[in-house]
C-alpha cells in the first residue's frame, strides 16, 4: 500500500496495484486525483512515504531515480518535456545516454519506423515540432533505452484526436508485436480503456475502481465521471 | 517611445510635433540638470556655474535628431524601416557572408592571432591588450561550460580565477614550485573547489544557485583579505616568479633566452611569450570544450539546461552532470587564474572583485549563450571597448551599460544566438534560436 504526503498532504491514500509482463495497465482519473504523483513515486522522485515498489521481485522504493531508470524502465514524462533547442535526433540520442552504445543506428531506424514523421524532421530543433511531433519524440526517446516496462504520463493531452489515436495505435503495436509492458496514466478515459487490459480509477489518491478495460467502458459510474461530455 | 517608432508609418505632423516635444522635455529634464550646472572650487567654498548653452546644444542634438529620424529611416512603415531592423539586416546580412565559411573565418582568425605580435604596428601596448582579451576570452569560454552549456548560473566564477592566481603564487611563494608545475596544479586545484562548492549548492536551481555563487565568490574573496599570515591579506603575494621558456628565463646575460637563440634582449620577448602563451591556453579551452560538446557528457550538460526533470526521467544523474561542468569550468579558470599570477607578478583580492564575475558573464550572455564565437566577438568588444572609451573615464560605465541593454533589446539571445548540433546527418548547420524558449520543456 504505497502511501505518499507532499508536506502535510496526502497524495496518494494507499494505493496497490499490479502490472505484469506484457500487460497495459491504465490509470485514470481526474486533475489533482494523484495519477502523475504515481508515476513519479514509480521513478523515486518524489519517495513514497510508506508501502513498497517491488520491479521484477526487487525492491526499489529507495534507489535512486538514475538507478531506477536504468532497470529497463522508460519514462514519457507528463508534458513531453523533449529539449526543445536540440535537434529530433539528439533529443533520441540522449534517450539512449545511459544505455550501452553499440546498437543505436537499430534502435534509430525502429523509433524511424513506428513514428515516420521523425525521420523527415530529424535535423529540426525539437521546439518546432509540433504538439503531435513532440509526442511521437518523447515515446520515441524513451524507447531509445529499450525499456522492458513502458511509463506514459498523458501523451494525449492537448493533441488532436486524429493524433491522439495515432500514437495510441503506436503503444498497441509496440505492445502486441514486441510484448512491451505498458503503464499508461491518462484522462483520455475513452482511449486508455479501449487500449488496456487493466484499467484502475483514482480518486484522491485511492484506487476506487478496477477491472479490464472493457468492463470499466461499461461501467455507469464510469462513463458519467470520465466519458459524458465526449472525450473522444 | 519605441511603441510610437514601430509604427511610425503615415505619423501625423501633430503627432510628430508631440513626439519631439516629449523628447525634448526628457532631454532638457536629463541634460539641464546634468550639464547645465557646475560647480566651481571658488574661495571659501563652491561656486554654481550656469552652462545653459551646452544644456541647450544637447537638447537641440537630440530634437532634431529624432526629427531627421523621422524623415528618414522610420517613415518607411512599421517593422521595416526601424533603427533596430536597419541594424538587423546589417548584421544578418554580414553573418550570412560569413555562414558556410566559418572553417576558413576560424582559420584566418586563427592566423592572424598567430603573426599578430610580430605585424609592424603591435607594440607593447597593442600586445598587452591581446593578452588581456585573450584572458577573457579564455575566461569566457570556460564559463561558457557551465552557464551556456550546462545553464547554471554562476556569479562567482571569479572565485575560481582566484583560487587559480593563488594557488601558483602560494605554491611558488612557500615551496618554490615553477610555473609550468603549478599551471596543471592550479587547475585541479580550482576543479576541486568547484566540486566543494558543487556538492552542496547543486540541488539548487536558478535564482538560488546564482546567489549561493555570489556568496561563494565573495568567502573565497574575504578569506584572502583576512588571512594575513598566509596570503598577504590586502598587501598581496608580490614577486611572483615570471614564467619561463621550459626553463630558460626572460632576463638579460648569458644562458637566458636571448642569448641561447642569439637574439638581442629585449623586454618585449617576454610579453610575446606571455601572448603565445595565453592563446594556447585558450585554444586548448576551447578545443576540450568542443570536443566534450560532442560526447554523451557534453550532451548531457546541453539536455540538463534544456530540461532536469527530463534529464532525470532519462536516467542520467543530475548531480554528477553537474558537478562535472562546475569542475571542468573551474579549471580552466584556475589555469587562467595562474597565468594572471605569472604575467601580472603581483596580486592582491582587489583583483578578484564581484565585477570581474559579472564581467565574464557578461561576456558570455553578449555573445550568446554556448556560443563560442560569441565569446570571442563580445571579448573584443567589451575589452578593446573599455581601452577605447579610457579617455570617457567618467562615462565608460554609462556608455557599457547602455550599449548592453541596447544589445540585449536588439538581440536578447546574444549576438550568436545559433546552436550548431553535435550530431548531424551529412553536413553541420547552425540551428537558430530565435523562435524557441529557453530552458522551455514544451
Amino acid at each position: 500500500m504505497l502511501k505518499l504526503f507532499y508536506g502535510k498532504i496526502q497524495a496518494l491514500r494507499g494505493v496497490s496495484l499490479d502490472v505484469y509482463e506484457g500487460e497495459i495497465v491504465t490509470l485514470i482519473g481526474a486533475n489533482g486525483a494523484g495519477k502523475s504523483t504515481l508515476m513519479m513515486t514509480i521513478c523515486g522522485d518524489p519517495r513514497a512515504s510508506s508501502g513498497q515498489i517491488i520491479y521484477k521481485g526487487e525492491d526499489i522504493t529507495h534507489v535512486p531515480t538514475h538507478e531506477i531508470m536504468r532497470r529497463d524502465i522508460a519514462q514519457s514524462p507528463e508534458g513531453r518535456r523533449i529539449f526543445p533547442r536540440m535537434t529530433v535526433q539528439e533529443n533520441l540520442l540522449m534517450g539512449a545516454a545511459v544505455t550501452d552504445q553499440t546498437h543505436l543506428e537499430e534502435d534509430f531506424a525502429r523509433v524511424f519506423e513506428l513514428f515516420p514523421r521523425l525521420k523527415e524532421r530529424r535535423e529540426q530543433r525539437g521546439g518546432t515540432l509540433s504538439g503531435g511531433e513532440q509526442q511521437m519524440l518523447a515515446i520515441g526517446r524513451a524507447l531509445m533505452a529499450r525499456p522492458k516496462l513502458l511509463l506514459l504520463d498523458e501523451p494525449s493531452l492537448g493533441l488532436a484526436p486524429l493524433v491522439v489515436k495515432q500514437i495510441f495505435d503506436v503503444i498497441k503495436e509496440l505492445n502486441e508485436k514486441e510484448g512491451l509492458t505498458v503503464f499508461l496514466v491518462e484522462q483520455n478515459a475513452y482511449h486508455a480503456l479501449k487500449l488496456a487490459h487493466k484499467g484502475h480509477v483514482v480518486v484522491n489518491g485511492a484506487i476506487t475502481m478496477s477491472g479490464t478495460g472493457k468492463e470499466l467502458l461499461a461501467k455507469e459510474e464510469v462513463r458519467a465521471a470520465y466519458l459524458e461530455g465526449g472525450a473522444h | 517611445m519605441s511603441s510610437q517608432v514601430s509604427s511610425g508609418a503615415g505619423l501625423s505632423p501633430a503627432m510628430m510635433a508631440k513626439d519631439l516635444l516629449v523628447a525634448g522635455i526628457l532631454a532638457a529634464a536629463i541634460f539641464g540638470t546634468t550639464l547645465g550646472f557646475k560647480t566651481e572650487t571658488a574661495v571659501g567654498g563652491l561656486s554654481l556655474e550656469y552652462k545653459m548653452g551646452l544644456a541647450a546644444s544637447s537638447i537641440a542634438i537630440v530634437v532634431v535628431g529624432r526629427l531627421l529620424l523621422w524623415l528618414t529611416l522610420w517613415r518607411k512603415g512599421p517593422g521595416t524601416g526601424s533603427a533596430s531592423s536597419v541594424a538587423d539586416s546589417v548584421f544578418n546580412g554580414v553573418v550570412s557572408l560569413f555562414e558556410g565559411r566559418t572553417k576558413i573565418l576560424g582559420i584566418a582568425a586563427l592566423l592572424f592571432a598567430l603573426v599578430f605580435p610580430f605585424l609592424p604596428f603591435a607594440d607593447r601596448y597593442w600586445i598587452d591588450l591581446a593578452i588581456l582579451i585573450l584572458t577573457y576570452i579564455m575566461l569566457g569560454w570556460g564559463l561558457n561550460i557551465v552557464v551556456g552549456l550546462a545553464g547554471l548560473l554562476d556569479l562567482g566564477y571569479v572565485a575560481f580565477y582566484a583560487i587559480g592566481a593563488y594557488s601558483y603564487a602560494l605554491l611558488a611563494h612557500y615551496f618554490g614550485f615553477s610555473f609550468w608545475m603549478c599551471l596543471p596544479l592550479a587547475g585541479i586545484l580550482a576543479a576541486f573547489w568547484g566540486i566543494i562548492l558543487g556538492f552542496p549548492v547543486l540541488r539548487l536551481r536558478g535564482d538560488y544557485l546564482a546567489i549561493v555563487t555570489l556568496a561563494f565568490g565573495e568567502i573565497i574573496r574575504v578569506v584572502l583579505l583576512n588571512w594575513y599570515q598566509f596570503t598577504g591579506g590586502p598587501d598581496g603575494l608580490s614577486g611572483i616568479p615570471r614564467p619561463t621558456f621550459f626553463g630558460l628565463p626572460f632576463k638579460r646575460g648569458e644562458g637566458n633566452f636571448a642569448d641561447v637563440f642569439g637574439l638581442d634582449y629585449s623586454s618585449i620577448h617576454r610579453i610575446i611569450f606571455l601572448y603565445f602563451l595565453i592563446l594556447a591556453l585558450a585554444l586548448l579551452t576551447n578545443f576540450v570544450t568542443n570536443r566534450l560538446r560532442r560526447l554523451p557528457i557534453g550532451r548531457a550538460w546541453e539536455a540538463l539546461r534544456e530540461d532536469e526533470i527530463a534529464c532525470r526521467s532519462l536516467g542520467l544523474n543530475t548531480t554528477m552532470v553537474k558537478l562535472s561542468a562546475f569542475a571542468i569550468g573551474a579549471m580552466f579558470a584556475g589555469f587562467a587564474g595562474s597565468f594572471f599570477a605569472t604575467r601580472q607578478g603581483f596580486i592582491s583580492p582587489e583583483s578578484f572583485t564581484f565585477i570581474e564575475s559579472a564581467l565574464i558573464l557578461a561576456i558570455v550572455v553578449l555573445g550568446g549563450m554556448g556560443s563560442q564565437v560569441g565569446v570571442v566577438i563580445a571579448s573584443i568588444a567589451l575589452i578593446g571597448g573599455f581601452e577605447f572609451f579610457r579617455e570617457a573615464e567618467q562615462f565608460r560605465m554609462l556608455i557599457f551599460g547602455l550599449a548592453m541593454v541596447v544589445i540585449m533589446v536588439w538581440k536578447p539571445r546574444g549576438l550568436v544566438s545559433t546552436r550548431i548540433p553535435s550530431i548531424f546527418l551529412k553536413e553541420k548547420k547552425a540551428v537558430s534560436s530565435d523562435m524557441v524558449a529557453q530552458g522551455e520543456g514544451h
